[in-house]
């Protein structure tokens, strides 16, 4: 009955198609088609493609206007206009015209002027010219190159060094040579700027430990250990690289090495120490940080130093164990990708050396002058001695900031003109504030990074506030509580961790000055300072 | 890109065999009669009206396609190579074979290793076997002859002692020393030495402290007007120029579009600046993507997305772009297509960083470099940055610009505050050695050598050209790469000229790409038509001898024609 029923059914469909008109089954065909189409076309968009036009393109190419190049500079920057300094560099110095006596160079055991180093260098201008026209691997390699590297590696007492033709250069190639990206580098916050940018270029994980603070070290090192527990497989190719400095450039500290090196057997992290201002000033022979503490040179993994200070020639040096240092020779970029150190250079480094070696009482000298004048300074009201009183270079700061980084620049600059006046002559200590990443900045600069010009002008808005407003509880020592006290709060003092770089004179002593001079250079700091300060 | 009026007419051959990345490109508006035909029978021309205005000169441009067996059988070679030193890793790994490397300390064995084994795998096993080609030790001035110190290794090169010879007057053919003044007499070398008596070597100190000498200023003023800017700075060091000096030009939210060939110190600034970096292909401006061959990387596109689209994600538009470009390649031998990238900057409001270390003083009639090669104007390089190591024979770097540029880095360089200024000595020799070149010191020797070493550059190319070599670059471009492929020929042809007297430099992977090992020859102004003529004859031989005549483009040897650019032509098979 029910397959009648259906067969009867299908017959009349057959049926009804046969009588159908033509134009009726057309338009159902159309239907069935579009329904089709409708099943699988996309679902129906609200917004057209957005795809630019040719014209719209050119339209936002003509539109785009970039930023300039370089901001102007005001022509007042305090960093614009260079002293001058005609003829020599050297203990009796002629700064934009008047003579003085140099307390800025880094000239410590006044190579810089021995007629034996200038001699030895004319000997080597004389039968190598000036330039090596290559680096080290394309011919750029002197016997005297060779000569130098094997002196610092016997005069260290390592196995092996290696020297660059640019003293920023060396610790810059040098951490990123063996610390890769992963790898762990643990430094401390002066940490000057030439191993910032190394770490930079290293993108290594960096862990900034207080200032010579060896209990936030180890916290820091504790911390990495748990870590490493978690994740032994990572833990066991992860490098962890300490990077301090024997004395520090930014605070004139010298770093606490014997505790270094127990942290670093302790927690196996090699370290990675900058002598630049160390080397040929510290110890009994001038070795450096590690002979002043009697330590094992081998117990640290790399040294690296500038011979642009006390060697007075230029480039720089890293030495350790061959295993170490070798690695240098294919992967330290200022090492491979420029030109070699020019050899007059090299043959002054290596006089310089020699004079070291002859006089080791030299450095027991430059010791004595460092003591002497670091006491004459002593109780300057207004301004305070920061950094060791063996080290050769060390800063002078405002005991009290004016509260406007622009001031405190101003009234530096202002001692250090009268000075220079009176034929001393030092300079303040440079800094690129924006660059100097390893800090937090301090509170002034925060979120004001941007462009020193904005910071520049919301400095005085704020000067202009505190005038106002903040003028009567300035001196109350309670200014970082006020509403605007994070903006006054600007860093004086270095030695306190997590401040930026303070502003600060630096004063250098050299072998070369005299006693009467050092007595003469402290004396006439004292009465400057007065005379500004107060 | 803009066709000019009167502008000459320029054409381009493409190859019928197809003209990809290695193909062959020439550009060029004289062409004698003989000339186009040979070009037409190469098979299509294109006439390229956009760019026709741009060059004023020929640029002839050559980078022959690898060939395929050369290519094979390279790879072969480097297969083979990895095999053994697996092989042979693993003999040292159970103490059969010595192993010389020095190792680890005891006390530190339980640290985590320094290194990672397969980082020196290449090294151990690769570079090893031919590590005396390099860092042959010199005990001369490096000149147009050199002596080497002889030294043998007992020990497969792991370690080298010196025997006490010297290999005396071995022709450099090596060192950058382009314009001929890296010399130990003459006027260069008196005026160093006495400021080095009166001044001393170094300098203790940085510029923006106390280390500003009178003798860098009289430099940087003359430096300015070498190069025809408002301004310029010295520093210390030609690779520190770079990495210490694009971070103070450009940070984050700037787009640094930077040719895929660039040196490692563009490199290292472009990255310590903390821009976004994008790479377009070697040498390859937006006309040739029309006109040659596809490339999506072009730095016309690259120009046009960035401005178009903005940052990622924030789609911000960029604060700046910097394009960084060299003048001449020292890898490849092959000069910046300076006119066009000019044209896009222009274009598209980019500025650009021209690093001149190997073309100022080596290219342009008076030595000015490749803005003066192109006959442009100085005015539209935004940074002229240069070295002062290779065609001035000293050491050291300049950046130069106009007044606000150098002002702004003589506050803010990275080099400015923290590193030790020039030695006075070195700034000496290159003061002396500029004067030279503009013709200052009375004489036209300055002259004469810039025009000596274009002419050394064209007659050793061509030479090379006619024996059968590959030669990549530029026909004015003074550093030459000669092909070599295959890493066996590396530690060969090394060895083997130098045995012949004769100092070359080679160079293969990671410097190169992995099969593109090649030779490099710097040429000189201090090269004699004789050295020259035993150089090629010795590499002649060695060529013979290691099988390095790949070239399908033989050039016809000329006989007794006077030698110009229009008597160019070649043959074809």
């Amino acid at each position: 009955m029910a397959t009648a029923t259906e067969q009867w059914v299908l017959v009349e469909m057959v049926q009804a198609l046969y009588e159908a008109p033509a134009y009726h089954l057309i338009l159902e065909g159309i239907l069935i088609l579009w329904i089709i189409r409708l099943l699988f076309s996309k679902t129906y968009k609200l917004q057209e493609r957005s795809d630019l036009t040719v014209k719209e393109k050119e339209e936002l190419i003509e539109e785009w206007q970039p930023e300039p190049l370089v901001p102007p500079v005001p022509k007042d920057h305090p960093a614009l206009n260079y002293n001058i300094v005609s003829g020599p560099p050297s203990h009796k110095t002629v700064v934009n015209g008047k003579e003085c006596i140099n307390f800025a160079s880094f000239n410590f055991l006044g190579l810089l002027d021995n007629p034996r180093v200038k001699a030895a260098a004319l000997a080597s201008l004389k039968k190598y010219g000036v330039g090596t026209c290559g680096p080290r691997g394309f011919y750029g390699t002197f016997d005297v190159h060779l000569d130098l590297e094997d002196r610092l590696a016997k005069f260290m007492k390592t196995e092996e060094a290696i020297i660059y033709s640019y003293g920023f250069a060396t610790i810059a190639s040098a951490i990123p040579a063996y610390s890769k990206r992963g790898d762990i580098v643990f430094v401390d916050r002066a940490a000057c700027f030439a191993i910032q940018k190394g770490l930079q270029a290293s993108r290594s994980d960096i862990k900034l430990f207080k200032h010579n603070d060896m209990a936030d070290l180890e916290r820091l090192l504790k911390e990495q250990e748990i870590e490493d527990q978690k994740n032994p497989r990572k833990a066991r190719v992860t490098r962890r690289f300490i990077v301090v400095e024997g004395l520090y450039m930014n605070t004139g500290t010298i770093c606490p090495l014997p505790e270094l090196v127990k942290l670093k057997y302790k927690y196996k992290a090699r370290i990675f120490l900058e002598e630049s201002l160390s080397f040929g000033v510290l110890g009994e022979h001038g070795r450096g940080v590690t002979e002043h503490y009697g330590i094992n040179i081998d117990d640290i993994d790399l040294i690296s130093a500038n011979m642009e200070n006390a060697l007075a020639s230029i480039g720089g040096f890293c030495c350790g164990r061959s295993f170490v240092i070798d690695h240098q020779r294919l992967s330290g970029q200022g090492y491979c990708f420029s030109a070699s150190l020019p050899p007059l250079l090299a043959a002054a480094a290596i006089e310089a050396l020699n004079i070291m070696e002859e006089n080791p009482g030299i450095f027991a000298v430059l010791k004595e002058k460092c003591g002497q004048i670091h006491k004459a300074l002593q109780g300057i009201s207004g301004l305070k001695v920061v950094g060791e009183s063996l080290s050769p270079a060390f800063h002078l700061q405002l005991e009290e900031s004016t509260g406007s980084r622009e001031q405190d620049v101003r009234l530096l600059q202002e001692i250090v003109d009268q000075c220079m006046n009176r034929s001393i002559a030092l300079t303040q200590a440079r800094y690129l504030e924006k660059e100097e990443k390893c800090l937090p900045p301090p509170r002034v600069f925060s979120g004001l990074e941007t462009s020193r010009f904005i910071w520049e002008y919301r400095v005085q808005a704020a000067e202009e506030l505190e005038r106002r407003v903040l003028r009567p509880g300035a001196k109350s020592g309670r200014l970082q509580e006020s509403p605007l006290g994070s903006l006054n709060a600007l860093p004086a003092h270095s030695a306190r961790p997590g401040f930026g770089r303070s502003l600060c004179i630096r004063v250098v002593v050299t072998v070369e000055q005299t006693e009467e001079e050092l007595e003469r250079a402290a004396s006439t700091i004292k009465e400057v300072a007065q005379a500004v300060l107060l | 890109m803009r066709p000019e009026p009167g502008g000459c007419c320029c054409r381009r051959t493409v190859r019928a065999n197809g003209c990809v990345a290695n193909g062959e490109v020439r550009n060029g508006y004289v062409r004698s009669s003989a000339a186009a035909a040979a070009a037409a029978a190469a098979g299509q021309i294109h006439h390229v009206t956009q760019n026709g205005g741009l060059y004023k000169r020929p640029f002839n441009e050559a980078f022959e396609e690898t060939p395929m067996l050369v290519a094979v059988l390279t790879y072969v070679g480097y297969g083979v190579l990895t095999l053994f030193g697996y092989l042979r890793d693993f003999l040292r790994y159970w103490r059969i074979e010595k192993c010389h490397h020095a190792t680890e300390r005891e006390e530190q064995k339980d640290f985590v290793s320094l290194y990672q084994d397969f980082e020196n795998f290449y090294t151990r096993n690769l570079y090893m076997r031919i590590r005396d080609n390099w860092n042959r030790p010199i005990c001369s001035v490096p000149g147009a002859r050199v002596d080497i110190m002889e030294r043998q290794s007992h020990d497969y090169n792991w370690s080298f002692k010196y025997t006490g010879n010297i290999i005396k007057g071995v022709i450099n053919m090596g060192s950058y020393n382009y314009l001929g003044f890296a010399r130990n007499t003459g006027s260069c070398q008196e005026a160093a030495a006495k400021v080095l008596e009166e001044y001393g070597a170094g300098v203790c100190s940085t510029r923006q402290e106390i280390g500003n000498l009178d003798k860098h200023e009289e430099l940087e003023e003359l430096v300015a007007r070498f190069l025809g800017v408002e301004a310029a700075m010295a520093y210390g060091m030609g690779f520190a120029t770079n990495s210490m000096n694009i971070p103070a030009l450009v940070g984050k939210g700037c787009l640094i579009l930077s040719d895929e060939l660039n040196h490692a110190s563009l490199v290292l600034g472009a990255r310590l600046s903390g821009a976004t970096i994008r790479i377009f292909k070697h040498n390859s401006s937006g006309v040739h993507v029309q006109v040659c061959y596809i490339d999506m990387q072009s730095l016309e596109k690259l120009l046009k997305d960035a401005i178009v689209y903005g940052q990622p994600r924030t789609r911000r538009p960029w604060k700046k772009i910097l394009i960084l470009v060299e003048g001449i390649y020292s890898m490849e031998g092959s000069i910046v297509r300076l006119p066009e990238v000019i044209a896009l900057k222009k274009k598209y409001k980019a500025y650009l960083y021209l690093d001149e270390a190997h073309s100022i003083g080596a290219l342009g009639p008076t030595g000015r470099g490749v803005v003066e090669y192109f006959g442009l104007d100085p005015e539209d390089v935004d940074v002229m940055m240069g070295t002062f190591t290779k065609s001035f024979g000293a050491s050291g770097g300049y950046i130069g610009g106009k007044k606000e540029l150098i002002d702004y880095l003589r506050t803010h360089s990275h080099s400015a505050v923290y590193a030790t200024s020039l030695s006075p000595p070195v700034v000496e020799q290159i003061i002396t050695s500029m004067k030279c070149i503009m013709g200052q010191d009375g004489t036209s020797l300055g002259k004469e050598c810039v025009q000596q070493l274009a002419e050394n550059t064209r007659y050793f190319r061509r030479r090379l050209k006619e024996m059968g070599f590959i030669i990549y670059g530029n026909e004015d471009s003074p550093v030459v790469p000669l092909m070599l492929y295959m890493p066996a020929k590396i530690g060969a042809f090394g060895r083997e000229m130098l045995k012949r007297n004769i100092g070359v430099v080679v160079v293969g992977f990671p410097a190169t790409p992995i099969i593109e090992s090649r030779a490099r020859f710097c040429l000189s102004a201090a090269h004699t038509k004789e050295i020259l003529d035993t150089a090629l004859k010795e590499i002649d031989e060695v060529g013979d001898l290691l099988q390095l005549k790949y070239s399908r483009h033989r050039l016809v040897p000329l006989l007794d024609r006077p030698f110009d650019e229009t008597t160019y032509e070649e043959t074809e098979d």
